[in-house]
């Protein structure tokens, strides 16, 4: 299996008061074309970092990226439009996610003349994916501009201005943590049709699990700018290998659960990590800390079964 | 056709703008059939019988009076639309256009461009206004030529400041993201999709500066570095204060021009007020 979009070794280091952080410590992951790659973690894991980079809208301080095979981590400007008529990104915020002074047709227009797409076929194009995303009949909303549509109409714009260019990757950021939740399912339907028909690797990235097990085939969970667990989402959730995992499956609000499981007390918050060196940066929070996890970084190992974890309990000594 | 409308429905709602915009109209169409409006030459000096006509008062003949020389006052005002309208708005999209020009470089492109800019900026500001202009027309030739280039030099650092702020925090917005995302070039970027956004701004400041070079060429010309051979406002301040005419209370003469620059510089002000909406686009449907 070859990958569509492949990260080897990500690292973003910011300078914050003279201090260096470390959001993002050594990512990698891949994504096949067609499927859809999970990344939760809770704020500031560098979920959003790693996205960023993966879309190169933030250069990598250390790392590759790989898309079709091709290394992409240090192409600018115009040498990079190809990769990013195939790689689109749906945003958090629908209501600044468009230019307020933009009509929808032209924020649909937009990525058509930047990718080349002759001007003739910009009218058929919009319609289509306007039918696409529901927002029926397209002549009715061509000519709005952003502050006449609501959160939910203005998301299937974004998710309209993504598709157009015919993608072959949609990164979506926290897709429906803005919406309200009546409108939530029909986005997270919407985006998952259209990746259906159009055969589309996804890459969704959230703090919540119900929305991640709902779409997503694969799952990374983040800690600190690590990848602490990786796996099948539904036997990641099931199962959870790493403390912290167990931990975000436990805080899931569920009315009836089916599985067996105790809430499992973490404690502290995230600034209490300890600064990133030496040890798991998950360890003054984790129930079952141990002399070890301060001496050595936990590297990933295979469980088997396309599962990974980052963790030293169960670890052989 | 569809941008005369809503600019005319613009005005309809904003009075501010609209009365600014009614002033500048005034002025626009005076200074251009200033030889048709005016009754004498500004410049000839009028005679009653074989006398010079000085310090007439204001009589059916002349609306607004006689200078010292025998002018017509009317007519000077009249024709002095034209110096202010030529300084003023080439001075102010000088300003504008450099202004805004390198606060967009600085603030979208960061970097060693922001440091220069800025810097500069900040040594431009620390001139004084009145003294740099005296010294250049002291050393040049004095005239319409330094005060624009003095008021454009002058400037545009304050316009370029405040379109940089702009584009600092217009940058950080997702939908410049999703333009980088769809392809842009950071040139579109920069011109297509944030410069839109800062025009209204800078319009702002473009009508400050209109009535900034106003007040810098009567500065100028009554200070006595104006161009003797115009006919301008600050010209006839200039003429009107060296004959003593506040003394001989000869309103009549100083009154008129003054009345006309504050008239000028208010509308400015006025019409920067009234596009406060334009700045704000989601304002228009409240």
């Amino acid at each position: 299996m070859s990958a569509l979009i492949e990260a080897q070794g990500l690292q973003k280091t910011f300078r914050a008061r003279g201090r260096l952080v470390h959001a993002v410590n050594d990512v990698s992951l891949a994504v096949a074309p067609g499927e859809a790659l999970g990344i939760v973690g809770e704020s500031g894991c560098g979920k959003t970092t790693t996205a960023r980079m993966l879309l190169r809208l933030e250069d990598p301080s250390a790392g590759r990226i790989l898309f079709d095979g091709a290394d992409i981590t240090s192409l600018r400007g115009a040498a990079l439009r190809p990769f990013r008529a195939r790689a689109q990104l749906v945003f958090q915020n629908p209501f600044d996610a468009l230019n307020p002074r933009f009509t929808i047709r032209r924020s649909l227009a937009e990525p058509l003349r930047n990718f080349g797409i002759p001007e003739a076929e910009h009218a058929a194009r919009i319609d289509a994916v306007l039918n696409r995303v529901r927002l029926t009949p397209p002549e009715a909303w061509l000519d709005r501009r952003p502050h006449e549509l609501s959160g939910g109409q203005l998301q299937r714009v974004v998710l309209a201005r993504a598709l157009i260019p015919g993608p072959s990757l949609i990164v979506a950021d926290e897709p429906v943590s803005m919406l309200d939740v009546s409108v939530r399912a029909g986005i997270l339907n919407l985006l998952r049709e259209a990746r259906d028909a159009l055969g589309l690797a996804a890459i969704y990235i959230s703090h919540d699990l119900a929305l991640i097990r709902y779409v997503c085939e694969r799952t990374l969970v983040m800690y600190l700018g690590r990848v602490v667990e990786e796996g099948p989402t539904t036997e990641l959730i099931a199962n959870p290998a790493h403390p912290y995992t167990r931990a975000l499956v436990a805080a899931v609000p569920v009315p009836r659960v089916e599985q067996d499981r105790a809430a499992l007390p973490i404690r502290g918050a995230l600034s209490d990590a300890p600064p990133t060196g030496i040890g798991c940066a998950f360890r003054d929070r984790c129930p079952h800390a141990f002399a070890r996890c301060a001496d050595e970084t936990p590297v990933a190992r295979s469980l088997g079964g396309g599962r990974a974890v980052a963790c030293h309990l169960g670890e052989a000594a | 056709m569809r941008g005369v409308r809503s600019a005319l429905r613009f005005l309809r709602g904003e009075p501010f703008a609209a009365v600014g915009a009614a002033i500048y109209a005034v002025i626009i169409v005076v200074a251009i059939f200033a030889d048709r409006l005016a009754p004498y030459d500004p410049k000839a000096i009028l005679k009653v019988g074989a006398r010079v006509a000085r310090y007439l008062p204001m009589t059916p003949e002349h609306w607004l009076g006689t200078t010292s020389s025998g002018r017509d006052v009317l007519s000077q005002v009249i024709f002095g639309t034209r110096a202010a309208l030529q300084v003023g708005l080439t001075a102010a999209f000088a300003v504008v256009a450099i202004g805004t020009l390198l606060g967009l470089l600085s603030g979208y492109l960061g970097g060693w461009v922001d440091r220069l800019i800025t810097r500069v900026a900040d040594i431009v500001l620390g001139l004084p206004f009145l003294p740099f202009m005296l010294v250049l027309a002291a050393l040049t030739s004095p005239g319409t030529g330094v005060v624009i280039f003095t008021v454009t030099a002058l400037l545009w650092p304050n316009t370029a400041r405040v379109i940089r702020a702009q584009v600092l925090s217009l940058r950080e917005r997702a939908w410049v993201e999703a333009a980088r995302v769809t392809g842009c070039s950071t040139a579109r970027i920069m011109f297509v999709h944030v410069l839109p956004q800062v025009l209204p701004l800078a319009a702002l400041y473009g009508s400050v500066a209109i009535g900034w070079a106003i007040l810098a060429e009567a500065s100028a010309s009554f200070l006595g570095f104006g161009d003797p051979s115009t006919v301008s406002w600050g010209v006839m301040l200039q003429d009107a204060y060296a004959n003593q005419a506040l003394s001989r209370g000869a309103w009549n003469w100083f009154g008129p021009p003054g009345a006309a620059i504050m008239a000028m510089v208010l509308a400015g002000f006025m019409i920067s007020r009234g596009s406060e909406k334009l700045l704000f686009p989601k304002l228009a449907d409240q």
